[in-house]
């Protein structure tokens, strides 16, 4: 066969592997989905509890540096800028808005992606390897109810409330460069932060929170389920699996903040 | 009981089942024995449609299973207990959780029933003092009988064992045969085993089936099976210092 077309046979095997896989990885999610109505049953409840308490407190301290520094860093840089035009005080604003918007969902979307999307590639990915996925199939246990929802269930859950707390904590960040570096008063700081944030722009955060909890929790538990090749096969998994995240939260993060303010 | 018709299976470009026939009767314990890579676990895995074949059925109790939709899978299943290679134990569970596991997925058993029947199950393994440890804590072998355990627990008319006594001391290992043959003798069971231990095979099956590149090169009882005229498994059962004229030949003869 000639090169090109032999290339080109490869890169269309390529592109109907991809859609194949997410066919695959959006079945899973939909059926999790449907799941959901089992929630409430004891077992699942028990489970869903502790993924979000894992969820939480793998991620805190790290989520906590990082937020406090990206408030730190927004104010200091806008600051600068609007300290040019004797403008300081609106950095309060700036700092809030760009949190809620898109910094708070966006760094709390990239954490959990990094620390608990890729700890759910591994151990999905371990037990595809040594069998227990084959094993609960054998015994009629659904993956998509005992191991899928409840991850869905903790992550959707989870990013909202932890991007609550980044915006919090990022916004306190920018309080502290404002009164230490650029001479804007906590008071000031804080009221011009409250005049300019709207609802709209806390629903819209939220919103995307929700969403990159949903993809990170299906990206990792569908790459868990695709491991092959033993213990070399889990690592190349977890690794996918965030890099993936990420780039779907970076895409899906823009197209949302265009279709709620365009 | 299990029936395979025409099985054809490719992996990875790779024909590892060819046009396989052969069938394993009620209350049967079959042993599959082969080199490895020779296409045993993927022969097991039909069974319970882990894999479906290229071409080919495979009939488990009168009817094909390769078509089935997810509810009547489930029944099918549900006949059978099946005992991975690897154990495949839930690590984030203890030994009694995992066991209890599937009781608690499909029955509305109260806690002291399960407790009673989960019990019943770790003391005829010699697990009872295990209950609360988990896998990880538990050498190979434990492992495999907490498998066993959980395999058994909602008594089912087939168990498959892949690899029972793979990777553990000789002493444990007659145990697990022990078990197998108990299973077969106690509670009517028809077994399945993979295997690559000959001395295995030959005390507890009641037909072996060697598989070969792709192919079936034996399916026989013990003791026809050592007396095979196919080089490969003449060469199968020299490997494993096998002789017609060693004790095999004697205490088979005796049957
Ligand atoms: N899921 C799979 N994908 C690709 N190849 C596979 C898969 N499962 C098994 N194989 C291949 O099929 C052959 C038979 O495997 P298996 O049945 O596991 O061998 P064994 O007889 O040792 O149990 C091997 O060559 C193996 O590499
Ligand atoms: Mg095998």
């Amino acid at each position: 066969m000639r090169y090109p077309a032999r290339s080109a046979r490869r890169v269309g095997g390529k592109v109907l592997q991809v859609l194949h896989n997410t066919g695959h990885a959006l079945f899973m999610l939909l059926e999790a989905t449907a799941f959901v109505r089992f929630l409430f049953t004891k077992r699942s409840r028990a489970e869903t509890a502790m993924q979000m308490y894992v969820t939480g407190i793998k991620s805190l301290v790290v989520i906590s540096v990082v937020a406090l520094f990206t408030g730190m860093i927004l104010a200091l840089q806008t600051g600068l800028e609007l300290r040019r035009y004797g403008q300081e005080v609106y950095i309060g604003s700036a700092v809030a808005v760009s949190m809620i918007r898109e910094m708070g969902p966006f760094m709390t979307g990239l954490i959990i992606a990094a620390s608990v999307g890729s700890a759910i590639a591994a151990q999905l990915g371990t037990m595809t390897v040594s069998e227990e996925i084959a094993a609960l199939e054998v015994m009629s246990i659904n993956p998509n109810r005992f191991l899928v929802m409840p991850r869905l269930v903790a992550l959707a859950v989870m990013m909202p409330i932890l991007t609550v707390y980044t915006n919090i904590l990022g916004i306190l960040g920018g309080a502290v460069v404002g009164a230490t570096q650029l001479g804007v008063s906590v008071q000031s700081y804080m009221d011009n932060a409250t005049k300019f944030a709207t609802n709209k722009d806390l629903y819209v955060g939220l919103f995307k929170a929700v969403v990159f909890g949903i993809v990170i929790a299906t990206v990792a538990c569908h790459q868990g389920f695709m491991t092959t090749e033993g213990a070399v096969g889990v690592g190349k998994a977890t690794r996918r699996a965030v890099i993936l995240s990420f780039l779907i939260i970076l895409v899906l993060g823009y197209m949302i903040t265009r279709l709620f303010y365009i | 009981m299990i029936r395979f018709e025409n099985i054809t299976k490719a992996l990875g470009g790779k024909t590892v089942l060819d046009r396989i026939n052969f069938e394993v009767g009620a209350g049967e314990t079959f042993v599959i024995v082969g080199l490895s890579g020779a296409g045993k676990s993927v022969t097991l895995k039909h069974m319970i449609r882990l894999m479906r074949p290229d071409s080919g059925s495979v009939v488990v109790d009168g009817g094909r299973i390769d078509h089935l939709g997810r509810s009547e899978l489930r029944q099918v299943r549900s006949k059978f207990g099946v005992l991975f290679q690897s154990a495949a134990l839930l690590q984030w569970m203890t030994v009694f959780d995992n066991v209890a596991l599937p009781l608690r997925e499909h029955t509305k058993m109260g806690e002291q029933e399960i407790a009673r029947l989960v019990g019943e199950k770790l003391e005829l393994l010699n697990l009872s003092d295990a209950g609360d440890k988990f896998p990880a804590d538990l050498s190979g072998g434990m492992q495999k009988r907490v498998g066993l355990a959980r395999a058994i627990i909602m008594n089912p008319k087939i168990v498959l064992y892949d690899e029972p006594t793979s990777g553990l001391d000789p002493v444990t290992s007659r145990r697990i045969d022990d078990l197998i043959m108990d299973m077969r003798k106690e509670l009517g069971i028809t077994s399945v085993v993979v295997t690559h231990d000959l001395h295995s095979a030959l005390s507890i099956g009641s037909r072996i089936m060697m598989l070969h590149r792709g192919k079936i090169v034996e399916n026989a009882a013990p003791s026809e099976f050592i007396r095979s005229k196919d080089p490969t498994v003449q060469s199968f059962l020299e490997s494993q210092y096998i002789t017609k004229k060693g004790k095999w030949e004697t205490e088979l003869s005796h049957e």
